[in-house]
């Protein structure tokens, strides 16, 4: 309080501070309130949202959603099961992927460190684009409905690779891991037993920023996944809405109609499904965020 | 140079699992763009359909741009960047400002966080926030309408709006992170600059104008030469799973990404869809090129190579 008090002149007014402070609150409002919305949404009653359409003050209330998915949805618990799985495996998977080849171009006497480096650079300017994907994942390694093939695809970025190199030029010292050497260590041992414990805080980074982009990720499982088994829980929300989008083209024919009706899941589930879908990442967002503001940061500058 | 390769080998070898990945997930696929200039005909094996295919040069090319589709979604592309771009890198700038200067700080944390949410969310789950409020029956804003006497909009059939729609939702689900770099930035000025201004008696607009927004140079030239760089690009989900996927917006959704996806997964074209996916991949690597060339001019540190 004091050392403000000190440098008042620095200050915007209090009159203006109000005044940012409305603005900002409305802003933060407007960020979070269709999340809100669906939560409310998805407590509310069938009968009430039928009659009223979606509302803020349901005319009643209902746990009824969160009811069936438990007792009825066991695909939708199933999908958010594929969904943790191919976050933690992917996770895994790209952590050591990305870990181990950042350390590699970020060693300064490694003579191969250029090679490495525009290997990892290229794909960031050039890509092959959708057919060419589709034909390698698909085709050659013939990982159509398979869990690899929501896994593997997302596991490496050259982003996160020189996020990576850049916080270990900056935290691990050159002196370390000569001294490592001159004792005789292997370097994957160096590497496994020096460089990463002292790395915990890059590593949380690029480890939320995987997590995140697979627990996100419907893109792979809509291009290579076609069995229920395998369905992650955002496609899963995709595929209820393509038949809802399938159904009002329908119209009139009765018939097939009310076949995919009996599979479609409520009003209220539907939000459910979402609720949960989100749920994971406003509950652990706001205390993991200032890795991501820290990775994202390092990233702006250097990407 | 053997007797170097050896005495390299542990390291090399700790890089060769990712070094497989690269090959694999971003080099392999570059076919994608040998395809473009071929009839491609599955014929086998995956290489052995490759070389077998005849090359055709830039056929595909001449036939995807004589269908009205490819013009239409290069205008989108493009116009709905020149938007995103000019909203993306002035808004989060005021706004960062504004948190910067609270006096409250604790407060700036709260808005801050939660600006940031939307971020975090996918395509699929905006697109069901959205529905929740556009849906023709069950929407809030149709019954809105209907409680206010008006008639009720069939908002996913109508493409007059999406233009508007589409850049709100682009700024709402980005504004968090552009806000953050900005900030980052901010915070890193030199407060004495600030501490000398106002000795001169400069008032705290005139510290802003200058001294915030000068330090920021260098830092929007960047942020606006690398959106450049992706100006042939569109963020797929926004375009493709907010509309939910509606046909009578086509024209004002239809950006190259959609494009390379609904010509080759739906109308199953090979061709078409990876001509159009190499164009922007040169196009692409053009627009970087001139726009790290710029960076290196202004700010050599900042240049991506």
């Amino acid at each position: 309080m004091k050392t403000r008090r000190k440098r008042h002149y620095l200050d915007i007014s209090e009159g203006t501070n109000i005044v940012f402070n409305i603005f900002l609150v409305i802003l933060s409002i407007l960020a979070v309130i269709p999340f809100i919305f669906v939560v409310i949404i998805s407590f509310s009653d069938e009968t009430s949202i039928v009659s009223k359409g979606y509302s803020f003050v349901p005319e009643r209330w209902s746990t009824y959603a969160y009811e069936y998915i438990l007792e009825n949805g066991s695909d939708i618990l199933h999908s958010y099961g594929i969904s943790l799985i191919v976050t933690v495996i992917g996770t895994l998977i790209g952590l050591a992927l990305i870990a181990t080849y950042a350390y590699v171009i970020s060693r300064p006497t490694y003579p191969y460190r250029k090679f490495f480096t525009v290997l990892a650079l290229i794909p960031m300017l050039f890509s092959g684009g959708l057919v060419g994907n589709y034909l390698v994942v698909a085709r050659l390694l013939d990982l159509k409905d398979s869990i690899w093939a929501l896994v593997l695809p997302l596991a490496m970025s050259p982003f996160y690779v020189f996020v990576l190199k850049s916080f270990y030029r900056t935290s691990i010292p050159d002196a370390i891991i000569e001294s490592a050497r001159i004792d005789g260590a292997s370097e994957l041992r160096t590497f496994l037993s020096i460089v990463l414990p002292i790395s915990k805080a890059g590593l949380a980074t690029i480890g939320l920023f995987l997590t995140l982009g697979y627990w996100n990720d419907w893109y792979n499982a809509m291009l290579y996944i076609d069995e229920q088994a395998l369905i992650p829980i955002q496609y899963m929300l995709i595929r209820i809405e393509n038949n809802i989008n399938f159904l009002a083209q329908l119209g009139s024919q009765q018939g097939i109609a009310s076949e995919v009706t009996r599979n479609l899941p409520s009003e209220t589930v539907r939000m459910a499904i979402v609720v949960l879908t989100v749920a994971p990442i406003a509950c652990v967002y706001p205390f993991f965020q200032k890795y991501f503001v820290g990775g994202l940061t390092l990233g702006a500058v250097k990407e | 140079m053997w007797k170097r390769f050896k005495k390299n080998f542990g390291l090399t070898a700790i890089a060769i699992p990712g070094f497989i990945w690269f090959i694999l997930f971003s080099y392999l696929p570059l076919i994608g763009i040998v395809i473009a200039f071929k009839d491609y005909k599955i014929s086998g094996g995956f290489f052995e359909s490759l070389i077998s295919s005849e090359w055709i040069g830039f056929d595909n090319f001449k036939f995807m741009f004589a269908t009205n589709d490819a013009k239409i979604m290069v205008r989108n592309t493009l116009l709905y960047n020149v938007f995103f771009i000019a909203i993306n890198i002035v808004v989060p700038l005021f706004i960062a400002i504004m948190i910067s200067e609270l006096l409250n700080k604790r407060g700036a944390k709260a808005y801050q966080t939660m600006i940031f949410f939307p971020y975090f969310l996918s395509w699929v789950v905006v697109s069901y926030f959205v529905w929740a409020f556009l849906s023709p029956d069950r929407g809030l804003v149709n019954r809105l309408f209907e409680s206010l006497g008006m008639e009720g909009v069939s908002w996913y059939s109508e493409k007059k709006y999406w233009p508007f729609f589409l850049t709100f939702f682009n700024t709402w689900k980005n504004l968090g992170y552009n806000i953050v770099i900005y900030l980052a930035a901010i915070v890193g000025i030199d407060k004495t600059y600030y501490e000398a201004a106002s000795l001169d008696g400069a008032s705290k607009w005139q510290q802003i104008k200058h001294v915030t927004l000068p330090q920021l140079r260098s830092l929007i030239a960047v942020l606006f030469l690398m959106a450049i760089g992706k100006v042939f690009n569109s963020d797929f989900g926004l375009f493709y799973q907010v509309p939910r996927n509606s046909g009578a917006l086509f024209p004002v959704t239809q950006t190259v990404d959609t494009y390379v996806y609904r010509t080759f997964r739906v109308i199953g074209d090979i061709g078409m869809s990876s001509a159009a996916a190499a164009l922007q991949s040169i196009v692409g690597l053009v627009f970087i090129l001139v726009a790290n060339y710029v960076i290196r001019k202004i700010d050599r540190e900042s240049a991506l190579f």
